[in-house]
């Protein structure tokens, strides 16, 4: 079998393991809990890359561990921006959160809709999401503002905003106003990160568009500033911390 | 004081706390062991059933008439007519949440006429409403969403240890609080155990979850719970052989054929799911190996109609199936039976303790689960179970718990610390997946069922000299699998009993040894009882 060395962080120091290069990362996990050190800790459940809890970064990138094949000299970290609690294992419910600061649900149900296939796929990429949180943490928002509402409560904001069933679309737009629409940078790096071929940034372009019918404006533009600049040098704005 | 605990963040859990809500209960919290969402509820694909008739003739009596024909005369057809009764309703409940369902023109005017529906095996109709390839997961986000609106409490990381019951009550729920490593008792007026089935017992050899341990099944049956129908265990004919991931029936329906390594076919892929698990069985005990194999349909073909599968192939298997043939097994992905309830949903020997979904046996499933009626069920019975148990707080005095449980529940965690570094126990779960999925499976006989419970008892014996790995108290990964270990240990017996008294062959039970079906001797449920230990 082709084995390989990958490094982690464990209780602060470089750790670095041998496993196989035939199997996921995931399982490669396994291995080393169950024969080598069983206090290696992380999240993981189906296997299949569909209950997203197994999300972390290998060299920088989000990945699923359980689609990731590992990789001579890979360094495997937990998911960014969250609180690590131990070694590959995070803590997501500050970030579970952003969905209630996005009102990202269904407010009121209209009876008489009658719904499409069309209506359907208006949703459908949006409703894919896993919450695997990797887009939250390839978010470079959140360097600066860590009360960003971030992509995927916004995805998840646009999926019930663009659903016809819903009455009033307001309170979901009017919660996304403050650290939301108009706090990213549009630097598209959640879109690369999305393990499922989500566009979170699009959305939030589109979230943007129906702020402007709902009578909101950019507030970036009213400071005086100028033209507004996005994702100059480091993917975001300084400006906005 | 909680008004209603729900234990379990999957589909029946969350549908129960929502109902629970709608019923008029103020406090609810949802307890799980695991980051909400992370549940079995997220890999159904299929779909659920439901008799709405928009794309073909169907009928209610037409669902129940499927259901109880699968269950082979095990089912509770009262069970049976509720769920199936209860379908159409569910389905509008699910899309005024907003459940992105599959859509179809239509010229009705009503919402519900636009849902597509599908067919799955079993099923008379098309019936089994969907989500693209997600409908599992669609229908738990949705109810995730709404528990956010509802501001519903989350026990984040709660790993069930015991339930507390006094003279025949329920008072709370003992849990071990991941996050901090403490002990926590939450007391409650009424308990809902949703904590899902125990396939990954067959650890290695199923499409579950690690976490699919039979938590709550265990709890129960410690608190003097019945467990029954538990020796109906389904398996899907197709898992990888290396990974257990499942390779859907659509492979098989597209043109695939089922070979030995001689390249022979030995059955019609496209006969009912328990005649291709026995054939390919049967071959796996002559030594054969056993292929999926895809190559004569083309790469072309391949690439559009299954790219899913492909990629999935590819990534766990280490072969390309355009041109090798992919190794696959049976594994299990479903298990019928769990605490056994009444008509209400309660455990009758706890009052105010209820169960719902996996982990229950409301015998709507009998000797063999119809394809779409698992997540029907979760849904049908998790709003039914809310309104219940919320029903049933208004009977409850404030009463606080007397006795300290938590201490006892202290100790026995302590004692796991003590000596961390023997050996380690997850060579432990290795066997006892082995040994089921040899002695346990899809054939089983007296001498193998012997064995096996031999063998299980042999290691539930033996844990006590394996030790954790890891002395942290908190986030301690390893400590939650041990617990869940020794909860499968605690039903594996119990279940291989249950496997030994059935001497004759019925849905997804076979016996060997007695291959015919006995509806004069056991046409009823093997009903087991705890008689070890317990808090009190």
């Amino acid at each position: 079998m082709d084995k390989v060395l990958i490094k982690m962080m464990q209780n602060d120091k470089e750790t670095i393991y041998k496993v196989s290069s035939k199997q996921t990362l995931l399982a490669a996990l396994y291995e080393i809990k169950e024969t080598q050190n069983a206090s290696l800790t992380f999240n993981a459940g189906c296997r299949a890359s569909v209950c997203g809890t197994c999300a972390m970064r290998v060299n920088g990138r989000e990945v699923l561990a359980c689609a990731y094949k590992p990789k001579e000299g890979d360094f495997i970290e937990p998911l960014a921006y969250h609180t690590k609690v131990r070694d590959l294992k995070v803590d997501k419910r500050t970030t579970l959160d952003t969905l209630v600061k996005a009102k990202a649900w269904l407010h009121h149900y209209n009876e008489t809709t009658q719904l499409t296939p069309k209506d359907e796929y208006l949703t459908e990429r949006q409703s894919d999401c896993i919450m695997c949180e990797s887009c939250y943490s390839a978010c470079p928002v959140f360097a600066v503002n860590s009360n960003f509402i971030g992509p995927f409560a916004l995805t998840r904001a646009y999926r019930y905003v663009e659903d016809r069933r819903e009455k009033s679309t307001t309170y979901i737009i009017d919660a996304i106003q403050n650290n939301g629409v108009w706090d990213c940078t549009l630097c598209g790096e959640c879109t690369i990160a999305c393990p499922k071929g989500i566009d979170p940034k699009n959305d939030i372009v589109m979230l943007r568009t129906k702020s402007v019918q709902q009578g909101y404006s950019d507030p970036n533009f009213s400071f005086g500033f100028g033209t507004p600049d996005f994702g100059r040098d480091f993917g975001f704005d300084p400006s906005t911390g | 004081m909680l008004d209603v605990l729900v234990i379990g963040s999957g589909g029946a859990g969350l549908s129960a706390a929502l109902a629970a809500k709608e019923a008029g209960a103020e406090h609810i919290a949802i307890a799980s062991k695991f980051p909400p969402m992370q549940t079995q509820t997220t890999m159904a694909q299929g779909g659920m059933n439901a008799a709405l008739g928009n794309l073909e003739k169907d009928h209610i009596a037409l669902h129940i008439d499927d259901t109880l024909k699968a269950g082979r005369g095990l089912c509770d057809e009262e069970m049976v007519r509720l769920m199936c009764s209860e379908a159409p309703q569910s389905v509008a409940w699910l899309e005024k949440l907003g459940v992105p369902f599959s859509r179809i023109k239509t010229t009705e005017n009503e919402a519900l006429s636009t849902i597509a529906q599908r067919y799955l095996g079993g099923a008379s109709v098309k019936r089994a409403c969907y989500a693209q390839d997600y409908t599992g997961l669609k229908i738990l986000h949705t109810l995730y969403d709404q528990t956010r609106k509802y501001n519903i409490i989350y026990l984040y990381e709660y790993f069930l240890l015991d339930l507390i019951v006094e003279d025949g009550y329920v008072r709370g729920v003992l849990f071990w609080d991941i996050a901090h490593g403490e002990v926590r008792t939450v007391i409650a007026k009424s308990v809902i155990l949703a904590t899902g089935g125990f396939g990954a017992m067959y650890h290695n050899h199923t499409t579950n979850m690690y976490g699919t341990s039979g938590d709550g099944i265990a709890a129960a049956f410690r608190a003097g719970a019945m467990i029954s129908d538990m020796e109906f265990v389904q398996f899907h004919p197709t898992g990888l052989y290396g990974s257990n991931i499942l390779i859907s029936e659509s492979a098989r329906g597209e043109g695939g054929y089922l070979v030995d390594q001689k390249g022979e076919r030995f059955v019609d892929e496209l006969a009912p799911r328990d005649v291709v698990v026995h054939a390919i069985y049967e071959q796996m005990n002559k030594g054969n190996r056993i292929y999926l194999d895809l190559r004569h349909l083309g790469k072309e073909k391949l690439e559009s109609l299954l790219p899913q599968e492909l990629a999935l192939i590819r990534l766990h298997e280490n072969i390309d199936p355009v041109f090798e043939p992919i190794p696959i097994k049976p594994v299990v992905h479903y298990t019928m039976g769990g605490i056994d309830i009444d008509k209400t949903m309660e455990i009758p020997t706890i009052k105010g303790c209820f169960a719902v979904g996996e982990c229950a046996n409301s015998k709507v499933h009998g000797a063999n689960r119809l394809g779409g009626n698992s997540l029907l069920e979760i849904i049908a019975f998790g709003r039914i179970v809310g309104e219940n148990a919320t029903n049933y707080t208004h009977y409850v005095r404030e009463k606080s718990i007397d006795k300290d449980y938590a201490q006892r529940a202290k100790d026995d965690i302590d004692n796991i610390f003590v000596d961390v570094h023997k050996p380690s126990f997850y060579s432990l779960r290795q066997k006892l997946g082995e040994c089921l999925y040899q002695n346990v499976g899809i054939i089983r006989d007296e001498f193998n069922l012997q064995q096996a419970l031999q063998e299980v008892t042999l290691l539930q014996a033996s844990l006590s000299k394996y030790g954790i790995g890891d002395s942290e108290f908190k986030h301690n990964q390893a400590l939650t699998e041990y617990l869940e270990l020794r909860n499968m240990l605690m039903l594996a017996p119990a279940f291989i009993s249950a496997a030994l008294v059935r001497q004759e062959s019925r849905g997804a039970h076979y016996r060997k040894d007695y291959p015919k079906m006995n509806d004069k001797a056991f046409l009823k449920h093997i009903r087991l009882h705890y008689q070890g230990e317990m808090y009190g």
